[in-house]
C-alpha cells in the first residue's frame, strides 16, 4: 500500500510540477479571494484582523475545491482513470497518494494565505505553533474529504459543479475548528481555549482517513 | 487464498450478463479461452467486443453468470488479476503532462512489473531519443498507440486483451505489432484480439468467435496457415446456450458440425446498448 501511495502522489505532483496549474490558477484564486475579502471590509485594519482566521479558512476552503478538481480531472483525459484502476495499484494506496498529493499543494497554498493575511489584513500571530498545527491537520481533514468526494463525483456528467455542492458543507467542522484555533493563535495562543477545536479537527481526520481508505476502491469501480 | 493449480483456462464466462444502467452489454455469452491461445473477437459496431473485453479485464462488473480470469474470480481478487491482464483500449491511458519515458514506467511500477524490461520495449516500439522525453501531449495517435503498446510489452501480462489494437498504426507498426502477439503468445500468454480487420489477425488466431448484440453467435476455428479450417467454413454459428468447444491443437483437424451446429441469431441490435 505505501509502495502505491509513494507511487501515485509522486506522479500526481509530477504533473502539477509541469502544468503548473496550482502555481498558476490555484494560488493566485486564494489570494484574489483575500484580497476581494479585504476591499469588502474597506480600508479599516481593525475588522479585517478580527476576520482574518475566518477568511483565511474560506479561502482554503475554496481552494480546496479548486485543487481536488484538478486532481480528478488529471484522471479524465485518454481513459487514465481506467488505466488507474487496471494497473492493480491498491484503491487505498491510491486515495493516501491522492491524498498526499492535495496536501502537499494546499500546505504550500496555506503559507501563501497566511503571509497574505499577515501583510494584507495586519494580523499579528501570537502562536505560530496553533497556526502550524491547525494548517496541517486541517489539510489533512480537507485533502482526505476532498480526495473522497472527487472519487465520487468523478463519474458525474456534472462533476465540476456537484462537487463544491457535495464537498463545503461536509468541511464545515474544519472551518469552524481551523478559524477557532487561529483565534486563539492571534489572542497570544491560549492552548485550553483551542484544545477542544484541535480534538474536533483531529477526530475530523480519523473518520475521512479510515473512511477514505475502505470506501475508495468501491467508490472508484462504481463512479 | 488464490488457487494455487495453474488454471488451463485463461478466461472462462457461462452464460455472462453485463449491464450499463439498464441496458444490456452482454446478453448471456458462453466463451472458453485455453491458456497460450490466440482468439479473434469479430463483429459489427455495438455488438459488444468492446464490452466483452472490458468484462474480461474486470472493469465491468457482471451482472449474472460466472467469470473467471486466469482461474480467478475478478471480483474477489480483482488487485491480483489486473495485475496479470493487459488491455489495449480505444484510449491510451496516458497524462499528457508526463513524458513517454514517465508514462511506461509509471504503468509498468503500478503493475508491479519488472522495470528493466522498459528499455527493451521502448526500443523494440521505436520509442526511442527525443520521443522518450516527449510529453504525451504532443504525440500523434499512432506514436500514442505505441506508448500503450510498449506499456503492454513491459509488462508482459499473462493474458492480453486488445481491442481493435491496430487502429491508427502505419503499416510497418502493424506487422510490428502482430510480430508482438506471436512472440507473447509463443511466451505462453493468451490474446483476445477485437478487430474490424480480421485478415489482419486471422494468420495468428487459432480461433475466431463473432459477437452480435451482446452474444457469442458463430464460431470459426483457422488452420495453421491462418486459412479457416477445413470443415468449419459456413457453418459459423454455434448455439449461444452450449458451452464453447475446446480450441484444438494448431495441427489438429477443425471441428466438425457437431460442435459448430446451427443456432437463431438475435437480431443485431436487439435491445443491446452500443458501446464504442
Amino acid at each position: 500500500m505505501w509502495r502505491d501511495t509513494v507511487l501515485v502522489a509522486g506522479k500526481d505532483l509530477r504533473i502539477e510540477a509541469r502544468s503548473r496549474v496550482a502555481l498558476s490558477q490555484v494560488v493566485p484564486f486564494g489570494i484574489v479571494a483575500l484580497a476581494l475579502f479585504a476591499f469588502a471590509l474597506g480600508p479599516d485594519r481593525a475588522p479585517m484582523a478580527k476576520a482574518a482566521p475566518g477568511l483565511f479558512w474560506v479561502a482554503v476552503l475554496f481552494t480546496t475545491v479548486l485543487a481536488v478538481q484538478r486532481s480528478v480531472s488529471v484522471e479524465s483525459g485518454d481513459g487514465a482513470r481506467d488505466g488507474l484502476r487496471l494497473s492493480g495499484l491498491d484503491p487505498a494506496g491510491q486515495f493516501l497518494g491522492k491524498l498526499l498529493s492535495v496536501g502537499a499543494q494546499l500546505v504550500a497554498l496555506e503559507v501563501v494565505l497566511t503571509a497574505g493575511v499577515v501583510l494584507l489584513y495586519g494580523a499579528r500571530i501570537e502562536a505560530w505553533w496553533m497556526i502550524v498545527a491547525s494548517c496541517l491537520l486541517g489539510t489533512l481533514g480537507l485533502a482526505a474529504a476532498g480526495v473522497l468526494y472527487g472519487a465520487l463525483s468523478a463519474g458525474l456528467r456534472v462533476k465540476e459543479t456537484i462537487l463544491p455542492f457535495l464537498l463545503l458543507p461536509v468541511v464545515t467542522p474544519v472551518l469552524l475548528a481551523g478559524t477557532r484555533i487561529w483565534q486563539a493563535a492571534l489572542a497570544g495562543g491560549t492552548p485550553s481555549y483551542g484544545s477542544p477545536w484541535f480534538h474536533l479537527l483531529i477526530a475530523f481526520d480519523a473518520v475521512y482517513l479510515a473512511l477514505g481508505v475502505v470506501v475508495y476502491g468501491p467508490i472508484q469501480e462504481s463512479a | 487464498m488464490a488457487p494455487a493449480a495453474p488454471p488451463t483456462s485463461a478466461l472462462s464466462l457461462r452464460n455472462v450478463v453485463a449491464l450499463s444502467g439498464r441496458f444490456p452489454l452482454l446478453a448471456g455469452v458462453d466463451l472458453e479461452v485455453a491458456v497460450g491461445e490466440t482468439v479473434l473477437v469479430e463483429g459489427p459496431n455495438g455488438a459488444g467486443k468492446t464490452s466483452l473485453l472490458r468484462v474480461a479485464a474486470g472493469l465491468v462488473p457482471i451482472a449474472s453468470g460466472h467469470l473467471s480470469v486466469l482461474g480467478l474470480d475478478p471480483e474477489r481478487y480483482r488487485t491480483t488479476v489486473r495485475r496479470r491482464v493487459g488491455l489495449l483500449a480505444h484510449a491510451s491511458h496516458l497524462y499528457d503532462d508526463l513524458t513517454v519515458r514517465e508514462n511506461i514506467r509509471f504503468a509498468v511500477r503500478a503493475a508491479g512489473a519488472d522495470t528493466a524490461r522498459i528499455d527493451g520495449a521502448c526500443d523494440r516500439l521505436g520509442l526511442v531519443g527525443r520521443l522518450l522525453r516527449t510529453p504525451a501531449a504532443k504525440l500523434s495517435a499512432g506514436q500514442r498507440r505505441r506508448v500503450a503498446l510498449a506499456v503492454l510489452v513491459a509488462r508482459a501480462p499473462e493474458l492480453w486483451l486488445l481491442d481493435e489494437p491496430h487502429a491508427g498504426l502505419d503499416a510497418g507498426a502493424r506487422r510490428l505489432l502482430n510480430e508482438l502477439i506471436a512472440e507473447a503468445n509463443a511466451a505462453g500468454a493468451t490474446v483476445v484480439v477485437a478487430s474490424h480487420e480480421p485478415e489482419l489477425v486471422a494468420e495468428l488466431a487459432s480461433r475466431s468467435i463473432t459477437v452480435t448484440g451482446g452474444r457469442v453467435t458463430a464460431e470459426r476455428t483457422f488452420g495453421p496457415t491462418g486459412a479457416e479450417a477445413p470443415g468449419a467454413a459456413g457453418l459459423g454459428t454455434v448455439a449461444t446456450d452450449a458451452p464453447a468447444p475446446d480450441a484444438p491443437a494448431p495441427d489438429a483437424p477443425a471441428p466438425d458440425a457437431v460442435a459448430l451446429r446451427a443456432a437463431p441469431v438475435p437480431p443485431p441490435d436487439g435491445g443491446i446498448a452500443h458501446v464504442a
